[in-house]
């Protein structure tokens, strides 16, 4: 590359972008972090600017500030509740964004195509058995764009390791495209969270797969646009059904694969650009949604291909049929409880979200602290619908966060409970999980709140959570049902707590 | 549909099968309810009390037989009831279908559908209508009470000025829900509680009522209860012969005595013998409870309070609910008026007699001109049995060591492997491929690398944040767009322009939502 300032700018970026997900490791240290991440971006769009990004400078920043403007609204706008969808529909316009690089790409290429022709030189033709068969004389390459004279330059291998690697990111970038745009919906309620699919299921995406990997071929060969825009059809129908047929449980997953895979669409386009900033923040950033998404299956005892081939695993057998009675009380009966406890244990899960229970919640909380009693919070990997959700939830209401404690830290302290509130969770602290081999949960890791003295279940009704799945909890002799929306079930009980 | 209360028949009967308050819940169900005038009285609940709660006062028992679809009462029916059982109406009430079995042939003919409240499954969700266990309760607590109208002391000790007073010492036979409940009235009236019963497991019951488990030197393999739907079953004569050498020995002791058990389908079991009665101080007091059934002392007589040659005085009553009968028509009407709620699924007021449920199949005697009783073991067990756990084996410090060392070898192995094959395939690729890609590739590698080491350090709480930052992140592909915006090509150009824009949305977006995020975090 002949712009040194680019990539030492490029350089400091990355190590910026680098420290930025590094320095997400503590709560204090994460602020900072995300300053090197916006100073690492800042840095990188000046230096292309000013680089091999020639021309249209103004169009350029005009957009960027129309982007800026537009961002500025979401991003304020939105409640803490909705920062699932927002993540998951921000990841689609990566994955547009991705498309229409790789699209450029190729029309750039058979651009340069025909621009060689016209001078008399064919595209891929400069080295040949690593002899030069032609030299391009500068007349004919000056009037071409700094990624046209890139391709011009390139032998006939390289031309079709660069169509491979835009193949790959039209290809991935479609997908996420799509993939994020019906998460969004699952997520936001405006598609219907269950899982949903075409008959044919799997084998209709991995048709449409095989059909993908055909048309590539012919594309290598030679196939032309036409070709790419109907594999980026295909690759955007295998993004649609891939996630409608994934039920709304299982979203926290998806959004982090589809997070991956916006950052392997970027890294694929980077390689087609040439461009070492692309690839490297690509990589990190699909590499760390694989993490996640595998933390968070490993959280759910599931294995990662299940989730993506969509809903739970068939039950291995009968399930255990559920015993017993719901036993209803009372706000005033939750209130005498934790007046007279000692410690006390919430468990929020989506309801708490849904109902925007957390600011009452966290009312609740500050009450019970000053009254002296042991208040803390227990969160499952899972909870709700985004890895992280609940705590940004307490963060948001100003809950202290070293009262607020991961499963592996708090399980051992039921027993010595006295009262265990599940706010709006269902499957998170479902005992068959445990006690039923059969269930389809069994073996998942669970909050054991039903070791502590007294549980109340805040939840809107008598049926199954996400899941579908019976929880035994609800019928247990320690357990009252509090029914009712989380929100004013919790405004209820807050007068009466002293 | 109309449900109608009679007054009881049966002599000394004073308990009624609904209450103004049970009327009121009824009729939120869809129900009318009707109740024969005076039904309520001798249970404290006036005519007018009903008419407030909008019951129809009904003048006469058969114009109430005629006029009710479901009939609930206390007793089962007399002969003359039962004569009015007709085709479609429903009768819930105690049966005893297995003592009644003429009374049920004919209601079956008659084609009446009984309910016995009697038949309820001991399972939990029919717990709300067992109205055995509500009875039992009324029972074992009037027991003691009706010990203490006859025994001539003080059940608690004190020291006062006049003398000092030795605390009753009180004996409870069978810890069922009779028998907890009088130990739970005899311990907070400060009588010395003791008890017994042939299920073990029911020792941590009656400690945490407050009373002292009698326990049997025996090896036997113990009752499990769960067997046998939580009821007890008959013992072997070697535990029997233990036992009563045990009350034996106690006997002198003991003030007063109530004996609560019974074996279902089974005549009491004789407990107190006529010897034991006879070591007994004079003044004591037996309350026994299974007088219907026998009796467990051998003394008593049904229906009656007979004092003994040595002053022992045995009560023998078999209508303590009764004796009580505010109480217990308010705890019986509530499980009438629950069995209702399940019949009536829809509160619509229509009867839906579902066949299918466990607890109303159980219950329900004759149905449908047929005879339905015994009903066909529930189909969930009462009780769980108490599983078997295996304790997970300790592990010695050399096993530990062992183990650890293996993994250690194991972790080093997988990643050995890992690395021979990873390097492998980049070697391959190296091979076939140009060094400009390579170079690229090698980029790649090891900012994969990176994000692996770097991310597992995230905490979990900062998991969204970590995913609203590799978004905005992810939207560096704004640089292929800015790289592209100036091309020669007017359609490149064109549609860079959306693909900036959009990327540019998603940095300003991203970066901000987390910011608003981790500014949230606070320590306290």
């Amino acid at each position: 590359m002949e712009f040194g300032f680019t990539t030492a700018a490029y350089v400091v970026a990355a190590v910026l972008f680098i420290l930025s997900l590094g320095g997400l490791s503590g709560q204090e240290s994460a602020k900072r972090a995300v300053w090197y991440g916006i100073v690492g971006m800042a840095i990188a769009v000046v230096a292309t600017l000013i680089g091999p990004g020639q021309g249209l400078w103004l169009l350029s920043l005009v957009l960027i500030a129309g982007g800026a403007a537009v961002g500025y609204q979401l991003a304020t706008k939105v409640e803490m509740t909705q920062m699932p969808e927002l993540v998951a529909g921000m990841h689609a316009l990566v994955g547009l964004a991705a498309v229409i690089v790789g699209f450029n790409a190729d029309i750039m290429i058979s651009y340069v195509a025909n621009h060689l022709a016209e001078n008399g030189a064919a595209l891929g033709g400069a080295l040949v058995d690593g002899e030069w068969v032609q030299t391009l004389d500068k007349s004919v390459t000056e009037p071409l764009s700094a990624f046209g004279q890139l391709i011009a330059k390139k032998t006939a291998v390289e031309i079709t390791i660069l169509r491979v690697e835009l193949v790959l990111g039209i290809w991935i970038g479609a997908v996420t495209f799509t993939g994020s745009y019906v998460a969004w919906g699952k997520l936001s309620g405006k598609v219907d969270s269950a899982a949903t699919q075409l008959s044919g299921g799997h084998m209709l995406n991995a048709a449409a797969a095989a059909a993908s990997l055909v048309l590539a071929i012919i594309y290598f060969n030679g196939g032309g646009l036409l070709t790419l825009v109907l594999l980026t059809a295909l690759a955007l129908f295998i993004g649609w059904h891939l996630i409608m047929g994934i039920g709304g449980a299982d979203m926290p997953v998806v959004v982090s694969m589809l997070n991956s895979y916006s950052g392997w669409a970027a890294a694929a386009i980077g390689f087609s650009l040439g461009n070492d900033l692309l690839i490297v923040v690509g990589a990190l950033v699909g590499s760390s949604g694989a993490i996640l998404s595998y933390i968070m299956c490993k959280a759910m005892n599931r294995s990662f291909v299940s989730v993506i081939l969509g809903g739970f695993g068939g039950a291995a057998g009968e399930q255990m049929a559920v015993e017993g009675e719901q036993v209803a009380i009372e706000a005033d009966g939750v209130a005498t409880a934790l007046n007279e406890a000692d410690s006390v244990v919430i468990i929020p899960g989506y309801g708490m979200a849904v109902a925007q229970a957390q600011q009452g919640v966290a009312e609740l909380t500050r009450k019970l602290r000053a009254a002296g009693k042991e208040v803390r919070f227990a969160i499952h990997p899972v909870a709700g619908r985004l890895p992280g959700h609940m705590n940004v939830l307490l963060a948001e209401a100003k809950v202290p966060y070293d009262i607020v404690l991961e499963m592996d830290e708090i399980n051992d302290d039921f027993p010595e409970t006295d009262v265990a509130i599940v706010i709006g969770s269902n499957d998170i602290v479902n005992p068959a999980a445990q006690d039923d081999p059969n269930s389809p949960i069994a073996g998942m890791p669970v909050l054991e709140c039903w070791k502590s003295k007294q549980v109340f279940v805040s939840k809107r009704g008598q049926g199954t959570g996400y899941s579908g799945i019976e929880n035994p909890l609800f019928f247990k002799e320690n357990t009252r049902m509090f029914y009712g929306d989380a929100k004013q079930s919790i405004d209820k009980l807050l007068p009466m707590i002293d | 549909m109309k449900i109608g209360t009679p007054k009881e028949t049966f002599e000394g009967e004073a308990r009624v099968a609904m209450t103004p308050d049970s009327a009121r819940q009824l009729q939120k169900l869809g129900h009318h309810c009707m109740i024969e005038a005076g039904a309520g009285l001798s249970a404290g609940f006036t005519d007018k009390a009903y008419k407030e709660a909008d019951v129809e006062v009904v003048k006469t028992a058969a114009a109430l037989w005629k006029a009710a679809d479901v009939v609930a009462k206390v007793r089962p029916p007399s002969d003359a009831e039962a004569k009015r059982l007709e085709n479609g109406k429903t009768l819930i009430s105690l049966f005893y279908p297995a003592a009644n079995e003429a009374l049920m042939e004919k209601a079956a003919k008659a084609g009446s559908t009984v309910i016995a409240m009697d038949m309820v499954p001991r399972i939990s969700r029919a717990q709300k209508m067992d109205a055995l266990s509500s009875m039992a309760n009324i029972a074992g607590y009037r027991a003691v009470i009706e010990a203490g109208n006859n025994f001539g002391r003080f059940f608690t000790g004190q020291v006062t000025a006049a003398g000092k007073v030795p605390p009753a010492k009180v004996l409870v036979i069978g810890a069922g829900v009779a028998g907890l409940a009088a130990i739970g009235t005899s311990t907070s009236l400060g009588a010395i509680t003791y008890a017994f019963d042939v299920r073990p497991e029911v020792s941590e019951q009656i400690e945490s009522m407050g009373a002292e488990f009698v326990f049997l030197d025996f090896e036997e393999s113990s009752q499990d209860s769960s067997a046998t739907g939580g009821y007890a079953a008959p013992s072997s004569p070697e535990f029997q012969a233990k036992q009563l050498e045990k009350f034996r020995e106690m006997a002198p002791d003991i003030d007063i005595v109530i004996c609560t058990a019974l074996i279902p389908n089974r005549d009491a079991p004789v407990l107190w013998t006529k010897d034991m009665v006879e070591m007994m101080k004079p003044g004591s007091v037996i309350v026994d409870l299974a007088a219907e059934r026998g009796g467990n002392c051998e003394l008593t007589i049904m229906d009656q309070k007979i004092v003994s040659d040595n002053g022992v005085t045995i009560v023998g009553y078999t209508d303590f609910p009764s004796r009580m009968a505010t109480q217990s028509s308010t705890l019986y009407a509530t499980n009438i008026r629950h069995m209702l709620t399940d019949l009536t699924p829809e509160k619509d007021g229509a009867i839906n007699h579902n066949m299918e449920d466990d607890v109303i199949r159980g219950a329900t005697v004759t149905h449908a001109q047929e005879v339905t009783f015994p009903p066909p073991p529930p189909k969930v067990a009462a009780i769980a049995a108490a599983p078997k756990k295996e304790a997970p084996k300790e592990l010695t410090a050399e096993e530990k060591k062992a183990k650890e060392l293996a993994d250690f070898k194991l972790q080093t192995r997988n990643q050995v492997g890992m690395i021979a094959v990873g390097g492998g395939l980049i070697l391959l690729a190296g091979l076939y491929t140009p060094a400009s890609f390579m170079q690229h590739f090698i980029v790649f590698v090891l900012s994969v690398f990176i994000g692996f080491q770097v991310i597992w350090n995230v905490s979990h709480s900062l998991h969204t944040p970590l995913m609203a930052v590799t978004n905005a992140i992810s939207s560096i592909i704004i640089l292929g767009a800015l790289m592209q915006i100036g091309s020669n090509s007017g359609v490149i150009t064109f549609l860079s322009v959306f693909a900036v824009f959009m990327a540019a949305i998603n940095i300003f977006g991203g970066f901000l939502v987390t910011r608003r995020m981790l500014a949230m975090f606070q320590k306290s």
